[in-house]
């Protein structure tokens, strides 16, 4: 149970959160037409004369998206309808050229699914909870009016128009802004495993209208607001931060809440009001009479759940229950799917490196992946996705390590020059000569020099302070230009100092 | 006139191909029939020069041996709802008038490669609404005929009048046409000409303007059935680009062509013996009934019980696509743009949309989106969308008991200019026979079937089972055979 509530003067509030996230379906060619969807292009270059809605054009549906709208109401185990049609909705704008968009209304692609958002003390989310997702249907988006290009004019960009995207609809199941943003994040992550969308938000392949209501805690619904087109996992939190925040004060002040749409300024993070149910579009939604019934058969079904890929929940639980890592490290190294992707490919090339399974060399690679690769990687500015190091060379530092080669300080120093030089380790150790020594007589000679050296120190360790054995090692580990095993300095130390 | 303006489709495609006249001949005939004929408005360009070149070509296949198309050395009139690379495509609407497609229908396309060439584009009702032709921003169609004794002008029908007036004007042999609820059949019996709607599906609609897309339809228009055959050949065929396009051979329906009708049954609707029906019409019907009893048919009584629903059914299922269909006539990217100083988006699309379609195009617009508007939709669309399936099964009944069905194809004759165009619904009632067969999505088609007591044309209208085009036009032939129709206008312009 969330415990998140708003402080009113009269008393608490409860928020109630349901969210309809857009996310663009990945996929080279638009909904309807054969047109590409590259993002960036040059405005209204990527246009068929389909998307431009010219006389006497048709709809054809691509059914890649049908694909990977399927594959995604697979992820989130959800019932796959395999008649399903598409509606038009109509309304005028300038950046819609048909004057209708194709939508799913009355019979959506995906129907009941739901999606797990995980526990997170420190977010306020004590622990696992399971949001309702209502359906995803798949729709075309719209063009995009460019209002800079001219003093009185505005200019039109339909590389958009007739993008395929899912929308997915989730139950009023939210409860605080972290729940939100949790959804989102985890939803982000789905779509990204199973391929479906790129989730890059920033450039609007996902984008989110947030649903917001509030209530005395035990009450039925309040009404609610729509506010469109979110477009970052800090902006949702914001606007249900605020809009919770407004609803609370309308009420308490003795107004009510009207159904409306609102529109979320960043720059301010509040909402403000664009039009209310009374000037409500009414879209005259109707079957599109240019498209058949889509129909799916059992081999297209089948094909879809076969190449789904091993999702986010199943990962951590395997992670933890066959490779033995925390239950933290598997929620970090699960949670985006490159992270995923890249520690497997280290965890396989550091177990045949090491000739061990991999369940005895998880743990290595967990710790040094998120501790030693990812701290280095972002001093140096970097991310996983462009890690001058591959998998397969962190599997050889690594190796160098198991084996008693070199010891972790050095490896930390090899990491470095591997990102600054892009060098095989192996070849690092050799040239710069950084091998391990693990011989006692050179260990036990340096040992003797140091505290032949310090006789004062020796004299104050022995009447008992202890803390001085760091700096023999310290200083032994000096004089052996830090190449030597740490564990044979420590042996050979504790034995001369009794 | 020349004696090659009198020439069908087959007759002028074999003396081509035989070396009897050349393609340039016909087509400068042609050309030069259309060009002394403008006082029927049936054109709203003409294209002499793409005739010539189709004819051109056809004439250097011929002479290189090379194979000659379906179609070869036909010049023909392209009905100006089809998209034409390179030449004005208008929907007769004044809001794409000046608009020239960069592409080329499916339909216009298979024609020209089967070696047909464009004479012009015809004259239609704005949009393909309307049954008179008196619809176009581009002025009324003039039909060629007129009653005996009288010089008052009269509908070629519609919408496909320009297509209907030129052919029995013997202007060219065949034309394009599209049937939304009888716009090809409608206009072919008015005319004294064939003409028919195949299987929904049969012909792709893609680069057809779109009026009502789970009701339209093209078909060939000529002044045979076998004409027709050959043409509708030429037109059919799969096409990926439209969804709802039959995925089917095409059949070679002239080769096989049978005019006898033993064995086959001839349903008769009950219903369709409507009161207010002009008796010349009913009296025609009695004479098809007699004509397919001669050619070997069994004639049996049916029932085809929703056939008063059909009409309202169709007049909202219709406007309410259209009110859709149209949508994309904004001004903003093409066609009409009326922008008043100081208007914005909402404003431009108001002065654009009312400057732009015909008081008739307003009309379903308005009444297709109010049946589409919340708290309405129910007790419209869906409804008639039920009325559609219960049409549609009333007809499935029917093909237990029968192959084909007789009825007329239009309650009267041609009308006068100007008679019914302050009276919607008497306009719309001229589609009363026509529609069911539309709402059903079946081949149906219209012959001849002789003159009224005032000398014009009527039509009998044949329906048929889903794909079955074959046992509609076996059905025509028949009747044409029987019917002996010669009848043609006698030229006044």
């Amino acid at each position: 149970m969330s415990t998140y509530r708003i402080h009113g003067a009269t008393g608490e509030w409860e928020v109630v959160i349901g969210l309809e996230v857009h996310a663009q379906v990945t996929s080279n060619a638009k909904l309807f037409s054969g047109a590409a969807t590259a993002f960036g292009a040059e405005p209204n270059s990527q246009v068929s004369l389909v998307d431009a809605a010219m006389p006497g054009m048709l709809p054809v549906l691509n059914r890649e998206c049908i694909r990977q709208a399927v594959r995604t109401g697979m992820a989130i185990k959800a019932q796959i309808n395999r008649w399903s049609r598409f509606d038009r909705k109509n309304y005028f704008y300038a950046d819609l050229p048909q004057g209708y968009q194709i939508s799913q209304l009355y019979h959506p692609l995906v129907g009941e699914g739901s999606l797990l958002i995980d526990a997170d003390e420190k977010a306020g989310i004590p622990e696992d909870k399971v949001i309702g997702i209502e359906r995803i249907h798949v729709e075309q988006d719209a063009g995009k009016l460019m209002h800079d290009q001219h003093p009185s004019m505005s200019y039109v960009d339909l590389n958009r128009s007739g993008v395929a995207l899912m929308e997915i609809v989730s139950r009023p199941d939210m409860r605080s802004p972290a729940e939100a943003g949790a959804y989102v994040r985890k939803l982000r992550a789905i779509l990204r495993y199973v391929g479906s969308c790129d989730g890059n938000m920033e450039e609007g392949s996902m984008r989110a209208d947030v649903n917001v209501s509030v209530r005395k805690p035990g009450e039925p619904f309040g009404t609610r607001t729509e506010t469109k087109n979110v477009n970052s996992v800090r902006f949702v939190m914001q606007t249900i931060e605020h809009e919770a925040r407004r609803q609370v004060e309308v009420l308490e002040d003795g107004g009510t809440i009207v159904q409306e749409t609102r529109l979320f300024d960043p720059g301010t993070g509040t909402t403000r009001s664009m039009r209310s149910k009374e000037d409500a579009h009414d879209y005259r939604y109707f079957p599109d009479p240019d498209l058949l019934p889509l129909e799916l058969d059992q081999a297209f079904l089948d094909e879809c759940l076969a190449s789904l890929p091993e999702l986010p929940d199943a990962k951590r639980q395997r992670y933890v229950e066959q490779l033995g890592l925390s239950a933290y490290n598997a929620a970090v190294l699960t949670a985006e799917v490159e992270t995923a992707r890249w520690f497997e490919a280290l965890l396989l090339a550091s177990a045949e490196a090491q000739g061990k399974p991999p369940a005895e060399v998880a743990k290595q690679a967990a710790n040094w992946l998120l501790s030693e690769l990812a701290g280095a990687l972002n001093k140096a500015g970097h991310s996983l996705e462009d890690s001058p190091v591959s998998p397969e060379r962190g599997a050889e530092l690594l190796a160098l390590m198991g084996k008693g080669t070199i010891s972790g300080s050095i490896a930390k120093q090899v990491l470095e020059t591997m990102l600054e030089t892009g060098d095989a380790p192996g070849a690092i150790v050799e040239r710069e000569g950084l091998k391990q020594e693990s011989d006692t007589g050179a260990i036990e000679a340096a040992a003797d020099a140091v505290l032949a050296a310090n006789g004062d120190k020796v004299e104050q360790y022995r009447a008992g302070k202890q803390a001085l054995f760091g700096f023999f090692v310290g200083q032994t580990m000096k004089a052996m230009q830090g190449k030597a095993n740490p564990q044979v300095v420590n042996e050979v130390l504790k034995a001369k100092l009794g | 006139m020349s004696e090659l303006t009198q020439l069908g489709v087959k007759a002028i495609r074999d003396g081509v191909a035989a070396g009897t006249f050349t393609a340039r001949e016909v087509a400068e005939a042609c050309n030069e029939a259309v060009a002394a004929a403008a006082e029927l408005n049936a054109f709203i360009v003409t294209t002499p020069e793409r005739a010539l070149e189709a004819a051109g070509r056809v004439d250097a296949d011929r002479a290189a041996g090379r194979e000659l198309g379906l179609m070869a050395g036909v010049p023909i009139g392209m009905k100006d709802l089809f998209a034409t690379r390179g030449v004005q495509t208008t929907a007769a609407s004044h809001i794409l008038e000046g608009f020239v497609p960069q592409y080329e229908s499916t339909v216009s396309s298979k024609l020209w490669d089967a070696g047909a060439g464009m004479l012009g584009k015809l004259n239609l009702d704005q949009f393909a609404m309307g049954s008179s032709n008196e619809t176009s921003y581009f002025g009324n169609v003039s039909s060629p005929w007129r009653k005996r004794g009288s010089n008052a002008a009269l509908a070629p029908g519609g919408s496909s009048g320009g297509s209907s007036a030129a052919i029995s004007a013997r202007l060219c042999p065949a034309a394009t046409g599209t049937d939304t609820g009888g716009s090809i059949r409608q206009p072919a019996a008015l005319t004294g000409i064939c003409g028919i709607k195949p299987t929904y599906g049969r012909c792709s609609r893609w680069g057809i303007v779109a009026f009502a897309s789970s009701l339209d339809q093209a078909g060939p228009m000529a002044r045979s059935v076998e004409d027709c055959a050959i043409m509708l050949e030429a037109m059919a065929g799969f096409d990926p680009k439209d969804s709802t396009s039959l995925d089917m051979p095409v059949p070679n329906w002239s080769g096989a062509l049978e005019a006898s009708l033993a064995g086959k049954r001839v349903g008769i609707p009950r219903e369709y013996r409507m009161e207010g029906t002009d008796p010349a019409i009913l009296k025609s019907w009695d004479d098809g009934i007699a004509w397919l009893k001669d050619a070997g048919a069994e004639i049996v009584d049916i029932s085809l019980p929703h056939t008063q629903y059909a009409l309202p059914a169709y007049y909202i299922i219709a406007p309410a696509e259209a009110s859709s269909n149209l949508a994309r006539y904004d001004g903003v990217r093409y066609g009409l743009r009326d922008l008043p100083a100081g208007a914005n988006l909402q404003d431009m699309y108001a002065a654009t949309r009312a400057a732009g379609f015909g008081d008739e195009v307003k009309r379903r617009v308005l009444i297709g989106t109010y049946v589409l508007s919340a708290g309405f939709y129910d007790a419209y669309y869906t409804q008639a969308q039920k009325v559609r399936a219960l049409v549609a099964r009333d007809f499935q009944e029917a093909w237990a008991k029968c192959d084909v069905i007789l009825a007329p194809t239009t309650p009267n004759a041609a009308f006068p200019l100007g008679e019914k165009l302050d009276d919607p619904l008497a306009m719309y009632l001229n589609d009363v026979f026509s529609v069911p067969a539309s709402l059903a999505g079946l081949p149906a088609m219209s012959v001849p079937a002789g003159l009224d007591a005032d000398g014009l044309p009527l039509g009998l209208q044949i329906i048929g089972k889903p794909f079955d085009e074959q046992g509609v036009l076996n059905a025509g032939l028949a009747i044409e055979q029987r019917a002996g129709f010669t009848a043609k206008p006698e030229r006044w312009w």
